[in-house]
């Protein structure tokens, strides 16, 4: 297993987001999550990387292993964690300073590696399938992107720093169908070389891209399994009613 | 209907009549040094040491260089201080310390300048046994600092969470986090807030009056006297000589037009960082 959760439960000072969650992700899968509004699929990604932690009044118990390291145990440092796991965000973010090529490379420049890049940012945005949109302008504002493309640019800064894990908090919630199916390709493309857990409210898009999938409801994992027989065969009722549209 | 459009056009005038209003002393100090002051205004001016009394010619040279190098040194020690606490107040000021520094800062802004004169003559003048530059810009440093850390804060705060959160999702420690992407992100406001500070500082007297004294020459060293367009203004306004006077609104419209120049600076700094990150 990448990463194992083991009775993982996390708060928001007296909100209790996550109940006694574990489950298993082998490496070079999908693992989608789903679940309605307010179920904690965002708290459980932000665990993974530790950044639950940072918001004011968290707190979590249970373990985490990534490759078999508890990520609380001594000496792991979160900071290093984050550069192995890397995270894109519901709402693409890209740093407003920065042209296209710095924010590619920001994780590298922002840890103070100087120096010219240039051939990981052709390969890091060719695998965000944005390369051939902004070859000619790599050294504008990314703020001059639309949100689409705002969005593979924030999968290329988190590319760019070579993670092991891709965590993906509903990155294709505010784009149109043809990025979205852009994103999924590379999904599945990128799945040869690292693991990823997937956040999203596409039932579609999940039995799409995913291997796995895990069914959270009001903090809780109702189910988990493979993606088809998640979709095909649920053994809760509940996951039924979800994943069939009659919730949520 | 026909009332409520009657209401409106009142309402409209009496806001126009307000503007005027408010105008009018605007105006009246605008053509009151211009037209004063120009006259007085030529090249010796900018360059020549004071004329003594009764020759007439000279200029302010040695006072437009003290103010520039008082609020020079006013920066150098009051920027960082100011811009850090600011971070620091938006960063981690949501504990007792951050209240503590609020506070503090909250009362120093209401602190009258002379005042801060005062300390400054204690903490500097008197150890030193002189007047100086460098006590002058200790004073103007301090009256700088609380309106800093204030606007620097709310700068700072400004700043979505989402790209602290992009940063740190990256691998970036908290403190490079903070320094090279929240920082550099409010950067375009604060400079704003620094030329808008700076400008402040450059009109004050008092604060002068007793750190920086005054000086007839010029003067390079931060450890002497040092001449400054206010108290320069002030010396010679009070002073019985028609031709002091004159100099001394020549000095008025220098300051002004130095002030109004950097406000200019400071709005367009602040238009382009609106018309460039929208
Ligand atoms: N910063 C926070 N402070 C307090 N409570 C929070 C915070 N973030 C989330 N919560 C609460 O934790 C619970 C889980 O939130 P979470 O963001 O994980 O949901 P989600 O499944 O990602 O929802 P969505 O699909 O809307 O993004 C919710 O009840 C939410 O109100
Ligand atoms: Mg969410």
């Amino acid at each position: 297993m990448k990463i194992e959760v083991r009775g993982l439960d996390a708060y928001f000072r007296s909100t209790h987001a996550l109940r006694s969650v574990s489950l298993g992700v082998p490496a070079n899968t999908v693992l989608a999550i789903i679940g309605p509004s307010g179920c904690g699929k965002s708290t459980f990604v932000r665990c993974i990387n530790r950044m639950h932690e940072l918001v004011p009044g968290a707190r979590q118990t249970g373990q985490i292993f990534v490759d078999g390291k508890d990520l609380h145990a001594r000496g792991v440092d979160p900071v290093d964690l984050r550069r192995r796991v890397g995270m894109v965000f519901q709402r693409p973010n890209p740093f407003p300073t920065m042209s296209i090529y710095d924010n590619v490379v920001a994780g590298l420049r922002l840890n103070g590696i100087g120096g010219d890049h240039a051939e990981l940012v052709e390969k890091s945005l060719r695998q965000a399938a944005l390369w051939d949109e902004v070859k000619d302008r790599l050294h504008t504002s990314a703020l001059s992107l639309s949100g689409g493309q705002q969005q593979r640019l924030c999968i290329a800064r988190a590319l760019a720093i070579g993670p092991e894990v891709m965590l993906m908090d509903e990155p294709a919630s505010a784009l149109d169908p043809i990025a979205t199916a852009k994103i999924e390709e590379l999904i599945r493309e990128l799945r040869q070389q690292l693991t990823i857990v997937i956040v999203t409210h596409n039932m579609q898009q999940a039995a799409r891209v995913s291997d796995h999938t895990a069914f959270f409801y009001m903090g809780e994992l109702i189910e988990h399994g493979e993606t088809e027989q998640i979709f095909t065969n649920p053994r809760e009722p509940r996951t039924e009613d979800y994943v069939t549209g009659k919730f949520g | 209907m026909k009332r409520r459009r009657l209401v409106n056009h009142l309402m409209t005038a009496l806001c126009g009549f307000g503007l005027l209003l408010a105008l009018i002393p605007l105006g009246s100090i605008l053509w009151l040094v211009i037209s004063r002051g120009a006259p007085a205004l030529n090249l010796d001016f900018f360059t020549q040491l004071p004329a003594p009394v009764g020759e007439t010619g000279g200029g302010v040279g040695n006072a437009i260089l003290g103010t520039l190098s008082m609020v020079g040194i006013g920066c150098i020690l009051g920027v960082p201080v100011g811009v850090g606490a600011g971070v620091f107040l938006a960063e981690r000021g949501n504990g007792r310390t951050g209240d503590a520094v609020r506070f503090t800062a909250e009362v120093l802004s209401g602190v009258p300048s002379i005042v801060v004169g005062i300390v400054a003559y204690g903490l500097v003048v008197l150890p030193m046994h002189r007047f100086s530059a460098l006590a002058g810009g200790v004073a103007l440093a301090v009256l700088m600092i609380p309106a800093l850390a204030r606007s620097t804060e709310e700068l700072v705060r400004l700043v979505p969470g989402s790209l602290r959160e992009a940063s740190l999702a990256l691998g970036v420690p908290q403190w490079r986090t903070s320094l090279r992407v929240v920082l550099r992100t409010a950067l375009g406001g604060i400079v704003t807030a620094v030329l808008l500070s700076i400008a402040r500082a450059a009109g004050e007297t008092a604060p002068l009056l007793f750190t920086a004294l005054n000086n007839q020459y010029w003067n390079f060293k931060a450890d002497q006297p040092t001449a400054s367009l206010t108290v320069q203004i002030y010396n010679y306004a009070v002073s019985p000589y028609q031709d002091w006077h004159q100099k001394a609104w020549g000095a008025a419209l220098v300051l002004l037009l130095l002030v109004g120049a950097l406000s200019l600076i400071a709005k367009a700094l602040a238009r382009n960082r609106f018309g460039t990150a929208r």
